[in-house]
């Protein structure tokens, strides 16, 4: 959500509410018919007038996805129907860097969310992308000076093709990781391309706001960061879409390539409207002394699959992640990370906080692996789970493969409800059982959302009390 | 019945299906100070706790009044409006919520206030309050209660009877786990918070706080009764000889 932030002034609720669910009348350009085959894929290659390459890269991983059977694990897909969905959609308009030339209501929508606002405000470079590509692309002119790249994916691949062949989906997440990527890989559109060339450290951030208004529609977002050694990044983004009766999907890639020396915080804010799949392959490889922080807050959707993955190439690289998950009525969030320590020294830590409702189910499913000969190698896992009523449940699956024996690994796991000693000290303060329930919340995912730009974790802390009253953000 | 009291008239109360107070009679006026001493097990916390509206605390019976109104039955927030503050015995942790950012809330809340005061004014009331009480600026940013000693929550807790200034003051155990030096400051506290406009009740087992509060009243409660009311003297008895006598 980009965008949080901004709008706080004196919003009520109910304004508040709907800024998420702004649903536009359906207008395109171009759109592809419903389902996925190679002409499809074809099309939309054509229709973005690629290269030959990123064509060939596309039948692949088509191939690929045929080839693989449905995850077997994890949350239930079976209703998710991706012959009955559009996956290609283009606005109207072109791309641009002026807001004042997008279509009129295309503009309303962002302006209602606070983007170009945020972007004059606190962000090094802002990004909004409706439907299946990228509509504005803005980046403070001294950072270009400095050759940071910010553009959408599919500019980079006419403008740097050769940074797009080396780093994309090659490495990093390759088209046959999973069905999913494999998904992605044929049918991928928009995204973010940001390189920050060595030694370059952008303090304030680059967000992007992904929009979905189509119904019955896949968003394939391919963001890919290369952060060259010594170098510093934040990137942000915000996702929503209006609620419609027709599932879609969410199925993005983000390949993130922190080098040598270099730190890359990556920050996601999902908010999705609840009859939105949201299955995700996000991967960061971590050289040398780098530092990878993931920080993410997953709201709405109805099913998300979401486990960021870091491996530590190098000596002494660093993974951080943090996740704030809530999972309300109908919602199942399988939520989780992956550190994978390939190197002597590195460090990683996991923090993961869910919170259910009204029947909500939350799962916390990691993956923690040390190979032979990482000496030195820390890691520490902590899952919290708090439980607002007794209908809402949640569980934790860490999967340990530790292959080095001079290695310090944690783990801890908490579940628990809002303690009546809690709730009776703050009522007996004057404070409502409501306010009260809310203050308890925010305390408990407080450790991510001071991680936020203050704009963003006033709104995130707004947006989880309007969940929790029930009012939810979106659908 | 006096509109300047917190009255409790024959209240009945029991927990879990068991009769613990079997029918208490107290008035507190205000700019008095009352003390209800008694052995452990006696009702003392029961009583705080059933004053306050808290869950598991069933009033069968009699009646509390506030100012002349009916309090029993009320949600724990809305007795807590009508300015009735209980300092705790031992005051529960919240994490990830940093004290001011609670009082400044609570503080709307228990002065009638609409909205909070602005950030940086509530600050500077909220410093002054943590001068008197001799706490360091740096509770301000620490978690509610979190890594609080026995003696900070305490401090902390009268803190509150200073900022919101309540028109009646229910101190459960403010003395217990207090060294000489913290029970010295955290009496002062309520010294300073006391007066016209606001009634005491102070729950102790013991005389030493009652020395610096001097209390109007004392009451000796057991087995969910008082069976003795009378002056400060009685503490002084009470330090001597126990509760023996009484049970």
């Amino acid at each position: 959500m980009m965008i949080m932030g901004i709008r706080l002034k004196n919003d009520s609720a109910v304004a508040d509410t709907g800024k998420y669910s702004i649903r536009n009348p359906v207008r395109f350009a171009f759109e592809t018919r419903k389902g996925i085959d190679e002409n499809i894929v074809k099309e939309i290659s054509a229709h973005k007038n690629e290269p030959e390459w990123m064509l060939a890269k596309r039948l692949a991983s088509l191939k690929v996805y045929n080839s693989k059977p449905m995850p077997s694990w994890g949350p239930d897909l079976s209703e998710l129907d991706l012959e009955n969905i559009v996956h290609f959609v283009k606005a109207e308009g072109e791309r641009t860097s002026d807001w004042k030339e997008l279509p009129g209501y295309i503009k309303n929508t962002f302006d209602k969310l606070g983007i170009p606002e945020a972007e004059r405000n606190f962000l090094a470079g802002a990004g909004a992308m409706y439907e299946s590509e990228v509509v504005y692309k803005g980046i403070k002119k001294n950072l270009e000076e400095q050759g940071v790249i910010y553009t959408d994916t599919d500019s980079a691949v006419q403008e740097y093709p050769e940074l797009v062949k080396k780093y994309f989906m090659t490495r990093c997440v390759p088209a046959n990781d999973n069905k999913f990527a494999a998904l992605h890989g044929a049918l991928w559109s928009g995204g973010s391309f940001v390189y920050v060339p060595a030694g370059v450290k952008v303090s304030m951030p680059l967000q992007i706001y992904f929009l979905m208004n189509h119904p019955a529609f896949g968003q394939y977002e391919h963001t890919l960061i290369i952060a060259e050694p010594g170098s510093q990044v934040q990137y942000i983004e915000g996702c929503s879409a209006p609620l419609y009766a027709k599932a879609s999907v969410h199925s993005a890639v983000v390949e993130i390539f922190a080098k040598r020396g270099s730190k890359v915080r990556y920050t996601s804010i999902q908010n999705w409207s609840k009859n939105v799949y949201n299955l995700n392959t996000k991967r960061a490889i971590v050289e040398e002394n780098a530092l990878m922080e993931w920080v993410g807050g997953t709201l709405g959707s109805g099913v998300t699959m979401l486990y960021p993955c870091s491996v530590l190439a190098g000596r002494g690289a660093r993974a951080e992640h943090m996740n704030v998950a809530f999972a309300g009525a109908g919602q199942v969030k399988d939520n989780g990370a992956k550190v994978i320590h390939l190197a002597p020294d590195t460090t990683s830590s996991v923090i993961s906080k869910s919170i259910c409702k009204d029947g909500g189910f939350a799962n916390y499913r990691g993956l923690l692996s040390i190979a032979r000969g990482c000496r030195g190698a820390k890691a520490s896992v902590r899952c919290d789970a708090l439980m607002l009523d007794s209908k809402s449940h949640s569980a934790t699956q860490p999967h340990l493969d530790i292959r080095e024996k001079d290695v310090v690994v944690g783990h801890e796991a908490t579940a628990g409800r809002i303690s009546e000693e809690q709730l009776f000290y703050l009522q007996s303060r004057g404070i409502s059982k409501d306010d009260a329930t809310a203050l308890i919340v925010r305390g408990f995912i407080e450790p991510i959302t001071k991680l936020l730009p203050l704009e963003y974790a006033v709104e995130f802390n707004r947006m989880i009390e309007l969940e929790m009253e029930g009012k939810g953000v979106v659908g | 019945m006096a509109k300047n009291s917190l009255a409790i008239k024959n209240l009945h109360a029991s927990v879990e299906g068991r009769e613990i107070l079997k029918g208490i009679d107290l008035e507190v006026e205000k700019g008095t100070v009352h003390a209800i001493m008694g052995p452990n097990g006696s009702g003392k916390s029961t009583l705080a706790s059933t004053l306050l509206g808290r869950s598991g605390y069933a009033a069968t019976k009699g009646d509390v009044l506030a100012d002349g109104k009916s309090i029993l039955g009320m949600p724990t927030d809305k007795i807590a409006r009508m300015g009735v503050f209980l300092s705790m015995q031992s005051p529960a942790e919240i994490g990830g919520v940093s004290f001011s950012s609670f009082l400044r809330v609570a503080h709307a809340a228990m002065t009638g206030r609409e909205k909070p005061l602005g950030a940086l004014e509530f600050s500077k009331l909220l410093d002054a309050e943590m001068e008197k009480m001799g706490m360091d600026k740096s509770f301000a940013s620490r978690y509610v209660n979190e890594g609080f000693s026995g003696g900070e929550k305490k401090r902390a807790e009268i803190l509150q009877l200073g900022l919101f200034r309540p028109k009646y003051a229910i101190l459960d155990e403010t003395d217990s786990g207090l060294d000489v030096d913290a029970l010295k400051v955290v009496a002062q506290g309520i010294n300073r918070s006391k007066g016209p406009h606001m009634g005491v009740l102070v729950i102790t087992h013991y005389n030493r706080i009652l020395k610096y509060l001097k209390p109007d009243f004392v009451h000796i409660l057991v087995n969910g009764k008082i069976v003795k009311s009378g002056g400060a003297k009685l503490a002084e008895e009470i330090e001597e000889g126990g509760y023996s006598k009484y049970c």
